[in-house]
């Protein structure tokens, strides 16, 4: 299994016509492999730049990433990507967007078959492979996302916003599914929300984010996951410590889009 | 007119309380469509009957026929009116009538008579399928031409800028402007006439493969490369198939450019073919033909456009589903 090593990554975007906007600055942190980072802050802090750094889809202006040691420098198979939504394949059925990935490294289609069954089982489409994704809801889409992502079997999975275009109750219901997956495969997950209840209950590690200059404000190990693990959601997410939890990061937020209102105006 | 072909019944839109403004909700109802056509071949009819359409013309003739008591044809009344020195030009384009118009029943003898017997060395359908096979080549090359090339200046700044120029300069041309040259350096017929319809679907195709490369959602083109894809990978497995529907539009549109460039490139410069049918007809003053080959004309246009559809619904039913 595969550290993931940030060290001083720095974004800086040249904006035409415009002062050069500083997206991530100076961020540094370490993440032992098997662990589900969340990302949390306001809009414009560099959530979505440092996932794509991660990614590989592009390259920082400073500093590093190391994923096992390895300098990443491009995508690749080893690090997964959940977009919000329309990242799937509609000219493919549910089947075949899940085997792409395998199929795009030469596997046949008698070697993906029983992967590919398997998958659409473990997130709950049992039976839907023949389906065109048209045909599936939004919350059924985002499990497919899921299921052709794990179907690379990659170290890392990242996610920006997986669950942000879907209703309250299918999203209750996705976060139990990233939960589970997370425990079942034990792979590193780092997933970007606005919800501070999503971001405390899913991430075992959590980084409240700050905009102008994006950095890593406050890094949180926290206990909800491996909690939610066991208990029922709601019943966690109604717990004093969870309580608590939650209204200390809401205020911290709070103050920070209260610094740039006053910025602004 | 191609509601004609679409499903009957009330649909999903049935009980919506509010349609006028609604653009979903408004549809083309066969019936209607059935009315109209209807109304076209009623109108077509009056229009060849005397009282129709009345003319000076028209009367003037009226008037000699009933005093001289002959029947004389258009072609004799045209000269004689030519020689007469108070009928001026503006007279041959103004009546309407018996002589100048076939009518619907004159019109299909003639259609039977063309399937059987044809014109001007071909038969309706050897006219048809001349037309419709310079088409078909017509608009092979071009999509084979510009589809390549399309994609390639959406994918490579510097095929953008070295495609750029003669994109721009050649595609405001209308085709028919450069038939002249055309026939000068190839000669009349099949030559020149393929190759100018090459010359009008390329840009077509070149533009809209182009936009189709451009619609691709970056987020797709990741999540193909975080899945191992390479460039070829992504180019087969995800650019283009996310094109195909501009793709499509793009050949409807061409197709359709290419039909009526076709037809007019024909009445000058081809010795068969509808078009040359019709400019044919003309000179024989054959106007059961000259109406059969337009109307020839008009439904391999709205075959094309229905088989097209046909194609699309089944090529690319996530279309519009998105
Ligand atoms: N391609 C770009 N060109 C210029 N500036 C950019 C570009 N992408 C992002 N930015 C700027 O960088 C900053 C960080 O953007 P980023 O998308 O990473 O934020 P985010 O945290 O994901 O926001 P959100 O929560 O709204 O998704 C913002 O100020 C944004 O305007
Ligand atoms: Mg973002």
């Amino acid at each position: 299994m595969k550290e993931l090593k940030v060290s001083s990554v720095g974004m800086v975007y040249n904006v035409p016509k415009s002062d050069d906007v500083i997206a991530l600055n100076d961020v540094s942190f370490e993440l032992e492999a098997g662990r589900l980072l969340t990302l949390l802050g306001p809009s414009g802090c560099g959530k979505t730049t440092l996932l794509n750094i991660l990614a590989g889809f592009l390259a920082p202006t400073s500093g590093t990433v190391e994923l096992g040691g390895q300098q990443i420098t491009k995508p690749g198979p080893d690090r997964g990507m959940v977009f919000q939504q329309g990242a799937l394949f509609e000219w493919l059925s549910v089947e075949q967007n899940i085997a792409f990935g395998p199929k795009m490294n030469g596997a046949s289609k008698s070697e993906t078959k029983p992967m590919v069954e398997e998958l659409l089982h473990t997130v709950g489409l049992a039976g839907f492979g023949d389906k065109q994704i048209y045909e599936l809801s939004g919350g059924m889409q985002q499990r497919v996302a899921l299921a052709r992502c794990l179907a690379n079997d990659p170290d890392v999975i990242l996610m920006d916003e997986p669950l942000g275009a879907l209703d309250a109750l299918t999203r209750e219901k996705m976060q139990g599914l990233i939960l589970k997956l997370w425990q079942e495969t034990g792979k590193t997950v780092i997933l970007v929300t606005h919800s501070v209840e999503e971001a405390l209950y899913l991430g075992d590690r959590l980084f409240v984010m700050a905009p102008r200059p994006g950095r890593i404000e406050r890094d949180y190990n926290l206990p909800f996951a491996e909690i939610g693990l066991k208990v029922e959601p709601r019943e966690l997410k109604a717990s004093p410590d969870f309580i608590e939890r939650r209204e200390e990061i809401l205020s911290l937020i709070w103050e920070m889009e209260e610094q740039i209102m006053g910025h602004g105006s | 007119m191609t509601a004609l072909f679409s499903r009957f019944g009330g649909g999903p839109d049935a009980r919506k309380t509010v349609t006028f403004g609604d653009a979903a909700a408004v549809r083309s109802l066969p019936f209607w469509s059935l009315v109209s056509l209807i109304g076209i071949i009623v109108l077509w009819w009056a229009g060849t009957k005397p009282w129709g359409f009345p003319s000076d013309f028209q009367q003037a003739y009226e008037a000699k026929a009933a005093a001289e008591g002959d029947n004389i044809t258009t072609r004799q009344m045209l000269i004689e009116c030519g020689a007469a020195p108070d009928c001026d030009d503006s007279m041959y384009s103004q009546f309407l009538g018996p002589r100048t118009m076939a009518s619907p029943i004159d019109t299909w003898r003639g259609f039977n008579v063309l399937r059987t017997d044809g014109f001007a060395d071909h038969t309706l359908w050897e006219h048809s399928w001349i037309s419709l096979w310079r088409v078909i080549r017509g608009m092979f090359f071009g999509i084979l031409f510009g589809v390549p090339v399309g994609m390639a200046m959406g994918l490579s700044s510097r095929l953008r800028g070295l495609f750029d120029t003669p994109v721009e300069l050649f595609r405001p041309i209308p085709p028919l402007g450069i038939l002249p040259l055309f026939i000068l350096w190839f000669g009349i017929g099949d030559p020149s006439a393929v190759r100018l319809l090459i010359f009008a679907s390329v840009w077509i195709m070149i533009i809209s493969a182009r936009a189709g490369v451009g619609t691709v959602k970056l987020s797709k083109i990741r999540a193909a490369y975080s899945l191992g894809a390479s460039k070829p990978q992504v180019l087969r497995r995800v650019i283009l198939p996310n094109a195909l529907p501009e793709l499509f539009t793009g050949i409807r549109v061409a197709l359709g450019v290419s039909w009526g460039t076709l037809v007019a490139a024909e009445l000058v410069g081809a010795e068969a073919g509808l078009g040359s049918m019709i400019f044919r007809a003309r000179n024989f003053f054959r106007l059961d033909v000259m109406l059969v080959g337009i109307i020839v004309i008009a439904v391999i246009g709205v075959l094309m456009d229905v088989f097209m559809r046909f194609l699309e619904a089944r090529l690319i039913p996530w279309r519009g589903k998105g």
